[in-house]
């Protein structure tokens, strides 16, 4: 669509801007304030400079955290991916089923968090839980508080359940969008099925599966509640992603440079992140999405 | 013959999805003995007094009416400032839209534990700590962003020349907004204010360090069902159950809708 060039629109959406720097900026100034000063309690400050981010990108637990977190991010975006395609592709076209499966396909996404934290903790429990109850009966040890594979195991898998079903919507949100002239062509040049799937497919989905995986990265990156209510970021640090590595920092040890150096950093991940995004999605709407 | 596979790969996978969700279910019409004691596929002796422990005690059932009560008032909120800047994105071109448009999305993105903390200590310096308002507020931090994402995609479908003639027929901007516009993106506006309601909802860290007492959502509760005799495994599980209800009852009325929603409105 046209746009017409405005200064005034300015003023409907002052609103927003004074809410989210309300509830965004005020904050993050009072992380800068912290990330570069150094306190002996008694609220008394002292100039620190760039100490904390030194001492942060020396520190190990950091890396560690860091590495963990791309480790699950990377896993869970190559089984989701593949899986919700494969999902997305064998979904009912339409009528009474579809609306069943997309309906159902929905609900883990609708669980608040820390529920789909507890319905994996007593699912996976040896005793209580019906995987950790099946799996024990078939002869394979598994203790998601003890041994750190089955911990992460666990919180894959939880992932998995909890995410899959978003990539697949995307996914099958593009394939709907493909006409059907385009079957009848493949169907008359006798393409194959994997033909079909590669040159018609999944061109066509290219564009919401770039904005799948990088939803799913950014989700992925700073996610807190679920492993942190299964695991608790254990056995030992196994488990301890970048959210809760800084949670523990900030709100458990209380220390506040280091945590918001942290965070500074963490952020300029994120943000970065999002400016891909960004321009993924504006280029799709520019080539006419 | 490939509808057949296609059905079974479909059933499986929803198996895998219903699964759990299902035992949690039947763990929560068992009593604690059955529970720990045998182990069963389906309640022998189906009873509703977990249910009945967390209807009738307040310190439980005031969990849900005090995650109800941030989560109306942040939707409220974020549609009401959502909606006239979701206008002007869709309609004009003004100095720096871009970079708002894109600033707006890093706060979506934005990790909540990067903010807990400072969030924690603001609104404990202005007297807001363990308010509805308080919470309600924060998770604007992500909600405004994604109503603005949503509810612009939904007006850019709106064709332009409706705005026109509705102003050459002598109507002011406010009255073509509410009377006009609005019932126009109708299905828009019911998407975003499901999708708030949602992220509002499952939302827990920033709830949790926000309240400790009279606004405590149900979903921090839930995390201190550990008594002196061990876990409640049944009053948890029943819980749970509860939490889910509130999604599952609406998701039919956005089904075609919810991949826009989570891709904020870029589908």
């Amino acid at each position: 669509m046209e746009k017409t060039v405005n200064q005034k629109a300015w003023f409907l959406v002052l609103p927003v801007l004074v809410l989210v720097a309300f509830s965004a900026v005020i904050p993050l100034m009072t992380v800068v304030n912290y990330s570069v000063q150094d306190t002996f309690g008694q609220n008394q400050f002292f100039w620190a400079g760039l100490e904390w981010f030194r001492e942060m990108l020396e520190s190990e637990r950091m890396w560690n955290a860091l590495g963990r977190q791309l480790l699950f991010s990377g896993i869970i975006l190559a089984i989701e991916i593949p899986l919700g395609i494969f999902v997305a592709l064998n979904m009912p076209k339409s009528g009474f089923w579809s609306s069943v499966c997309l309906v159902l396909m929905s609900l883990p996404l609708l669980i608040p968090w820390n529920v789909v934290g507890t319905i994996w903790q007593i699912f996976g429990r040896v005793d209580i839980g019906l995987l950790g109850y099946t799996l024990d009966a078939v002869g394979i040890s598994y203790n998601y508080t003890q041994d750190v594979f089955a911990a992460w195991f666990t919180i894959i898998i939880m992932d998995v359940w909890h995410w899959t079903s978003l990539v697949a919507l995307l996914a099958y949100a593009g394939l709907k969008s493909i006409p059907d002239a385009y079957y009848q062509a493949a169907k008359i040049d006798q393409a194959s099925r994997w033909n079909v799937f590669r040159y018609i497919e999944l061109p066509k989905m290219m564009g919401v599966l770039m904005i799948a995986i990088l939803l799913r990265f950014m989700d992925s990156f700073m996610i807190y509640t679920e492993p942190f209510v299964v695991t608790g970021g254990g056995p030992g640090n196994a488990t301890t992603l970048l959210s809760i590595d800084l949670v523990k920092m900030a709100l458990g040890q209380f220390d506040l440079g280091p945590a918001a150096a942290f965070s500074l950093m963490y952020n300029l991940v994120i943000l970065t992140m999002a400016y891909v995004f960004y321009t993924v999605m504006t280029t799709l709407e520019k080539r006419g999405g | 013959m490939r509808i057949n596979k296609s059905a079974i790969v479909m059933g499986l996978y929803l198996l895998f999805l219903l699964l759990p969700i299902y035992w949690l279910l039947n763990m929560s019409l068992k009593t604690n003995t059955e529970i720990l004691n045998t182990f069963t596929l389906w309640p022998n002796s189906p009873t509703l007094d977990n249910y009945r422990t967390i209807l009738t005690d307040p310190a439980w059932y005031m969990g849900y009416v005090n995650s109800l009560i941030y989560v109306v008032m942040n939707t409220v909120i974020s549609l009401a400032v959502a909606l006239p800047a979701a206008y002007a994105f869709s309609r004009y071109n003004f100095m720096g839209d871009k970079h708002l448009f894109f600033w707006l999305l890093s706060q979506r993105m934005a990790p909540p534990a990067v903010f807990a903390l400072p969030f924690f200590q603001f609104y404990s310096s202005v007297g807001l700590f363990d308010t509805h308002i308080a919470v309600a507020l924060a998770h604007c931090l992500f909600n405004v962003p994604l109503a603005v994402w949503i509810l612009e995609g939904f007006m850019r479908g709106v064709p332009k020349e409706i705005d026109e003639t509705a102003y050459i027929d002598g109507y002011s901007f406010g009255r073509f907004f509410v009377k006009i516009f609005m019932p126009l993106i109708a299905s828009g506006i019911g998407v975003a204010a499901f999708f708030c309601f949602m992220f509002s909802w499952v939302e827990l860290l920033l709830s949790r360090t926000l309240t400790t007492v009279d606004a405590k959502p149900i979903s921090a509760i839930m995390t201190r069902t550990q008594g002196a005799s061990g876990i409640d495994w049944g009053v948890l599980a029943a819980a749970g159950i509860l939490t889910v209800v509130p999604g599952a009852l609406v998701i039919y009325f956005v089904r075609n809708y919810i991949a826009k929603g989570f891709a904020l409105g870029r589908v």
